[in-house]
Parts: C-alpha cells; structure tokens; sequence
C-alpha cells in the first residue's frame, strides 16, 4: 500500500476488534507482553455485554464446595456441551478459571464473600458443585469495570464507537483491519501483526433475545469473507428465563442466578414441571432441557398467562432476594410492575448465546487463517453443543488471555506485510451504496423479516421443512439486503450503521440454518422434531464446519477429535 | 391503542431542534422503546445510544420531560399523556447528533485516577462487612447522568479542574476498598476538584442506581481532604517534619 493514503491511519502489533471481558482481557494480556495494543468497540468502553452478565464466573476454586476440582468441572462442562467440545480447551478452561479469578481480584474486583473471608461460589445449572464467583447479580459489571481499569493503567489504544467492516489481509495473512467511525462516519485504517476477533455473539438475528443492538455476529461474517472456518454454528442457546411480559422487555435476560438461590418454576396449574423433564436435577437443570420444557409446557397449553412460565423465589426471605437478585428486583418491579419477593416473575425463552464460532486453535485461540485469532462468543469450541451458565465468564477470561499472548508472540515474529488497496476501496464502495440509491426499503424492515425467519423456523424446535422454507427466505432477504437504502448524512446515522451490521446477520443466519439442516440428529441446544435422538454413531463423531468458496457458502464435516484415555475415563465415571 | 407525542431533539451542537412523532403506545413501554419505533418506522437517521435496554449498561441516558432519566427504564405510563414527552440530549455534554453526546470528557477523568494498589503479601482475605459499602460504588453503571446533573459541570463548567460524582465515587471505590494502600486526597483536592462541590445532592438524586453518592461518596472523601491538607495539627506536624504540600 502507498504511504499518500486517503484514510485515516493507525498501527499497532496487536488489534483486537471487541472490547467485552474476552477482548480486555486479550489487550491485558498483550500489553504485559510487551505488544503495542488497539482495541476496537462498536459501543462505548465498558458497555459491551459482558455487562449484562449476571449470575458469575465458573471456576473450580472450592471455597464453598472443597470437593470441586478441575475435573468435575471439566466433567461437567463436556457432559453439558454433549461430549462435541473441543476437549482440549475444556480442560484449560476448568484448570485455568480458578487463577483467571484470582487475578480479578488482585485487580481490584470485589466478589461476594464466604463467612471465611474468601470468594463466595453459588450453585448453577448443570454444575455439580457450587462453583459460581458472583457479585449479587451484577457479576458481568464487575468484570468489566476491572478489565477496562487494568486496561487504561497498562496503556492500551481504545477506538470507541468504531465499526470494522473488512479484515485486511496479506495473501492469506490477516494484517489488520478497515472500519468506520460511528459518529462522523469516515473511514479509518486499522494496521497491526495480529488481530484478535472477540465480538461475541448474533442474538439480534432473533426476534426474542437477551443481546444487546450489538451482536450481529460482525466477527464471525469478517472471518468468514476473509476465508476462515466457522464451527458448529447450528448450536444457538436459549436461555430457558427471558422476561415475557410487556412487549416492550421480551427477552430481557433473567439471570440463571434466581434459579441457582432457589427459585421455582411452574406452569399455569401450579405444577412443578421440571419434575417431569429432569426430576433429578430440577430447575438446575442444563439450559438446553430446561429451556425446551418452558416451550414445551407453553405449547401444550400449560403456559401463564403472557405465554411463559411461573419462576417463583418469594418463598425466599424479602431481604435475601434483595440482596441476592438487587437487579432482579428493580428490572421486575420498574419494567413490569412484579415485586418478585412477593410473587412469581413470568419468564420464556430468549435467544442467549451461539455455542458455534470461527474454529480455534485450543492453546493459542489462533483461527484457520495466519495472523487472525478470535476469543470469548466469537469463537467456538469450548462449549459444544450447549453451554453451562457461568462457563462464558470464564471462557472469556481464560481464552482472551490465551488469544492475547499467542497474538502478541506472533506479532513479535511478523513480517511486514502490505495491504493491497483493491480491498480497501470495494469495502468503502460496498458501505456508501446505501446512500447512492435513490429508492430501496428501509434496512429495519429487512432486519425484523429477518428476525422472525430465525424465531419462528431455526428457534428451539427445528425441522426439515421449516428450515428449507428458512434458507429459501435468507436468499430474498440477501437481495433484500443488498438493495437497501438510508436517508441522512453519514454523521451518527444508525439506519446506514444496521445496513451493514444486516450483512453480518445473513451471513451467520445462512451458517446457523446450514449446520442445523445438515445435523440430523438432536444433540444439546439443536433439538430436531424429525431427528429427536443423539445418533452417536455419525453425528456424535463429527463437527460442521462453514468456509466460504467463492461467493457460495461451503459445509463440510470434520472428525471431533478422540479425548485421551484419562479424560474420558473423568467424562464417562457416573458419580 | 392510544398514541403518545414525542417531541425529540433533532441536530447537531450547532444546529437543530425539537421535533414531534406520534408514536403507538403498548403496554409496559419504555421511552427507549418509543425511540426504536420512530428509528425503524420513521426517521432510521435518529441517532440513539443503547445497549443492554435492561439498566445494566447506562449507555440511553437523556432528558426526559426535563429530568436526567435512563430512557430504557422510563416508562411511558408514568408520563402525563395530555402533552408531548420531550426527550433532549444530556445537556452538560456536546451535542454529536440528535440524542447522541460526546461524553470523551469522562474518559479522560477516570484516566487520572491511580489504580488500585493492594497490599504487599496478602492473603486476600476480605469479609463481607467490609465490603458491602465498597459495593454499592461498584454498581455503578456509568451513565453519566450524575456528572450531567452536578452545577459544577452543568451551570459553571469546571470540566477541567473537576472530576464529578461518578469520579468521586469511583475514587471512594478505591480508597474504601479493604485492601488498598493508595492514598488519593491530593488528586481528590487538585485535580479533581472536589472542593468545588457544594453537597446539594443532585447527583443521588438522578442515580439509577440509587447510589448514595454524597452521603456515602463525596462527603467522607471531602473528609479525607480536610484530615490530610487543613488539620491543624496534622499541618504542623508536616511543616516540622518539612513535608508540607
């Protein structure tokens, strides 16, 4: 590339495109190795997700629990995800998580304490052990309030309400990244060894959903055009508790955290209905069961009155619930006028989180192609086929850090690299046609097609029929896409900004309806009406896997990779 | 259904000005949600901060009828219906566009404040009485709308010689914290300014968070500045010793 660029310029070693608790703690980790780090968020500092975070971080620390260890932990977490996780990192995961915490802490977090003086452990679904570090139910607010403070003290580069619309690449090798600002809407030049996706996740592709504007799967469709794999991305979690009542708070997030301090769930009768789906472990049940037997229960007529289910913790002393769910409360009481220390809260599924991502490396979270390495949501592996709760804290922590220090070591070795202009000006074309039409829908009305394609026929419950009908849409809302038009200057203009973030949400839509087509079995969060079994024998051994081939999106599958004999023998041990 | 009227400012910091939508109201809504209909159904150019929509992120903070509110958790059904709902961009901070403000100013802040600086050899045992009051700092969601609020910043504009509550609490944070061995009434007295602040409480009062931020903030830190810079004794103590600051 010539030196006389039109564009505003930055280089750094280190580009991490996400600035949640997985891409913080990636820049933390690069600074302390000496790499010069930019992080790159679509919001302001410290408002990505993580902050929605509730319930708390899961690490095997055995502060209330002393028979916790990293191996149920790692026993627990495959068990959950359905044995489809990336061994390896489940198993740096559960052993990693426990100093991953106490770092927050020797950064300045403040968990809830034991009578001892150490960090309190809260039970949660599909957790053998207490195991969860919480900070009442704001646990997400913490972390990311000491990454972001660790952040600033050692030094790193915050691009703030930046957008990246392309990675730049060298060959094969990823060499940094083009963008816009979000409030004056120029363009912006982002150079660097090595770039870190950890965008989280592609929840706004879904009518009902816990996520925030945000999440429109932005890291997953740049690694994907850019050439690199996506995994299993049929693996879409819903969280069994959304709010469902009034329309305007449907599927806002109702931490986990009430059912881990006790709360209850019943159907319009009164009944105990998890009795009957998982009567040994109740509501503390895995996401995947818990969530199917809320829809279950709604679609056989049992449903409350809104259309969800009863979560009741009232039985609960007034002050504890207080003290325990301090944002529960305040989120029912304001927004739908429930006073749950008093009564039942009303709750559905929400689409929560995607299990499947860009395919990492376990050790170095290094992607499919040189240079490009993603952390956190973003990326896939550690979870399988579903997530336990509290296991997306820690993963950010543990793969962040992985994803910071192998980025920095490989910028330390880069050599230097030149981006070809080309790439640059067909992504500024492609970004200013909106503007250049003079007649085209609105992209609002393409995103809520969009979103009631994903609700209503790749949801909970999935079926050939449905999904064929789902692909079929995704194809016109595609050419919907690509002929819509904004009105309005380039200064702060969200209608230009979603025009983009559409893209991104087809691209991981079609890799979502794709994978779940293809599974033909129900494993986890992917639950077939036509294929309501585990076929261990095909599907059990084999993962999906998206790549782009030419302008055609790609599936292949590869073998999941066999544990080892002692791992195994932790995973399958019935205790 | 009935409709509300919103009257929505419009612009830039150099030119604009209200204008009205009629908007459907459903039950439960939310001011926020009132912005996300006139986005997608009339004007998708209005440009809106928003995050989480639950309270959690503090990113929707504006002027609701007058009054710093999170538009996500200002219902419509607590509003007077009989005239239009104004919604305007914080005012104590530059107008980018339409509700959207430059809140740089913040950023900069919190980058004075040393870190955390914890004990040598602790064995980081904390008990829970000491930190339920640290705690309710930490809460904090940074919506500004406090330092938007505060006369120092709004009426005498002292950005640069004050910090603002959410500093103030963000410093209380530190100090109170069981474990650490900074000391910040310095900063607290000179850069930050905290003389400046006259205890009229404006600040708690728009909090969301409900963060007792004079009470429990700003009052004990001004403390702190009085015990370490105008204590007479301590003073004299500090010239015999030389160390006077």
């Amino acid at each position: 590339m010539t030196n006389q660029t039109k564009y505003e310029t930055h280089e750094h070693d280190v580009l991490i495109i996400g600035a949640g608790g997985a891409g913080l703690r990636a820049a933390i980790e690069g600074l302390a190795a000496g790499a010069r780090v930019a992080v790159v968020s679509k919001s302001l500092l410290g408002k990505a997700h993580t902050v929605m975070a509730e319930g708390g971080i899961a690490a095997a620390m055995a502060n209330v629990d002393k028979a916790d260890s990293w191996k149920t932990h790692f026993r627990d977490t495959m068990r959950g995800g359905k044995l489809l996780n990336n061994w390896r990192m489940a198993q740096l995961h559960a052993q990693e998580a426990p100093e991953r915490v106490r770092e927050l802490e020797q950064w300045g977090a403040l968990f809830d304490r034991t009578s001892d003086g150490d960090i309190l452990q809260r039970a949660f679904g599909g957790h053998t052990f207490k195991r969860l570090c919480h900070v009442g139910d704001r646990t997400g607010l913490e972390m990311i309030r000491t990454l972001q403070d660790r952040g600033v003290q050692l030094g790193f580069d915050v691009f703030m309400e930046c957008t990246i619309i392309r990675l730049l690449a060298d060959g094969k090798r990823i060499v940094g990244a083009f963008g816009y600002w979000r409030e004056q809407g120029r363009f912006v030049i982002l150079k660097a060894k090595a770039v870190v996706i950890a965008t989280g996740g592609i929840g706004k592709a879904y009518r009902i959903t816990s996520n925030s504007w945000e999440y429109t799967g932005d890291g997953m469709a740049l690694a994907y055009d850019a050439g690199a794999d996506l995994l299993d991305m049929e693996f879409v979690q819903f969280h069994p508790t959304g709010m469902v009542w009034p329309p305007g708070v449907q599927g806002i997030l109702v931490t986990e955290a009430v059912r881990g301090e006790g709360g209850i769930l019943r159907n319009k009768n009164g009944e105990r209905f998890m009795e009957k789906y998982d009567p040994k472990r109740m509501e503390l049940s895995t996401r995947d069961v818990v969530a199917r037997s809320i829809y279950t229960e709604v679609r056989e007529g049992r449903g409350s009155e809104h259309g969800g289910a009863y979560l009741d913790i009232s039985h609960k002393p007034a002050e504890y619930v207080k003290q325990k769910l301090p944002s529960m409360y305040h989120q029912f009481k304001e927004l739908a006028d429930v006073d749950i220390t008093k009564g039942p809260m009303e709750v559905g599924p929400t689409c929560h989180y995607v299990m499947g991502g860009i395919r990492v490396e376990a050790e170095t979270a290094a992607a499919s192609l040189p240079g490009l390495f993603a952390a956190g949501e973003a990326a896939a592996g550690l979870h399988g086929g579903n997530r336990l709760g509290g296991n997306s804290l820690s993963d950010l922590l543990v793969f962040g850090r992985r994803a910071g220090l192998a980025a920095a070591a490989y910028a330390g070795k880069a050599p230097a690299a030149s981006i070809d202009e080309g790439q640059i000006a067909e992504a500024e074309r492609d970004m200013l046609a909106p503007f250049d039409r003079s007649q085209g829908e609105n992209p609002y009305s393409v995103h809520r097609d969009l979103q009631e394609t994903m609700q209503n026929l790749v949801g909970i419950f999935r079926i050939e029929e449905d999904m064929n009908k789902a692909m079929s849409n995704l194809e016109k809302l595609k050419d919907r896409s690509a002929r819509v038009r904004v009105e309005g200057s380039r200064l702060f203009n969200p209608g230009w900004h979603l025009s983009r973030d559409l893209k991104s949400m087809l691209t991981v839509s079609e890799a979502v309806a794709r994978c779940a087509l293809a599974r033909k079995e129900s494993r986890g969060a992917h639950s077939r009406i036509d294929y309501p079994n585990l076929d261990e024998k095909v599907w059990g051994k084999q993962h999906n896997v998206i790549s782009r081939d030419g302008d055609r999106m790609k599936l292949q599958q590869i073998p999941v990779e066999p544990m080892p004999d002692d791992l195994r023998e932790l995973v399958a041990d019935e205790k | 259904m009935a409709d509300a009227i919103l009257e929505v400012f419009r612009g830039t910091q150099e030119a604009g000005g209200a204008k009205q939508y009629t908007v459907p109201i459903a039950p439960g809504m939310v001011v926020l949600d009132a912005l996300h209909y006139i986005q997608a159904n009339l004007e998708p150019d209005m440009a809106v901060r928003w995050n989480c929509k639950a309270g959690k992120c503090g990113s929707c903070s504006a002027e609701v009828n007058g009054k710093p509110r999170l538009t996500c958790k200002t219902r419509m059904d607590a509003l007077p219906t009989d005239k239009p709902i104004t919604v305007y961009p914080m005012k104590s901070f530059p107008v980018i566009k339409d509700l959207v403000t430059d809140v740089s100013w913040n950023y900069r802040v919190n980058r004075k404040i040393p870190p955390f600086t914890p004990k040598k050899n602790t064995d980081w045992k904390m008990y829970q009485e000491d930190m339920d009051r640290v705690q309710e700092f930490r809460k904090c969601i940074e919506c500004f709308l406090c330092q938007n609020v505060c006369h120092v910043v709004r009426d005498h504009h002292k950005k640069e010689e004050f910090g603002g509550p959410r500093f103030f609490v963000r410093v209380a944070s530190l100090e109170m914290h069981p474990l650490d061995t900074g000391s910040r009434a310095k900063l607290l007295k000179n850069e930050l300014g905290i003389g400046y602040c006259n205890i009229t409480k404006c600040c708690t009062e728009v909090c969301p968070e409900e963060i007792k931020i004079t009470d429990n903030a700003i009052i004990p830190l001004k403390e702190r500045v009085v015990d370490e810079f105008y204590d007479p004794i301590l003073k004299l103590v500090r010239k015999i010793r030389g160390a006077a600051d």
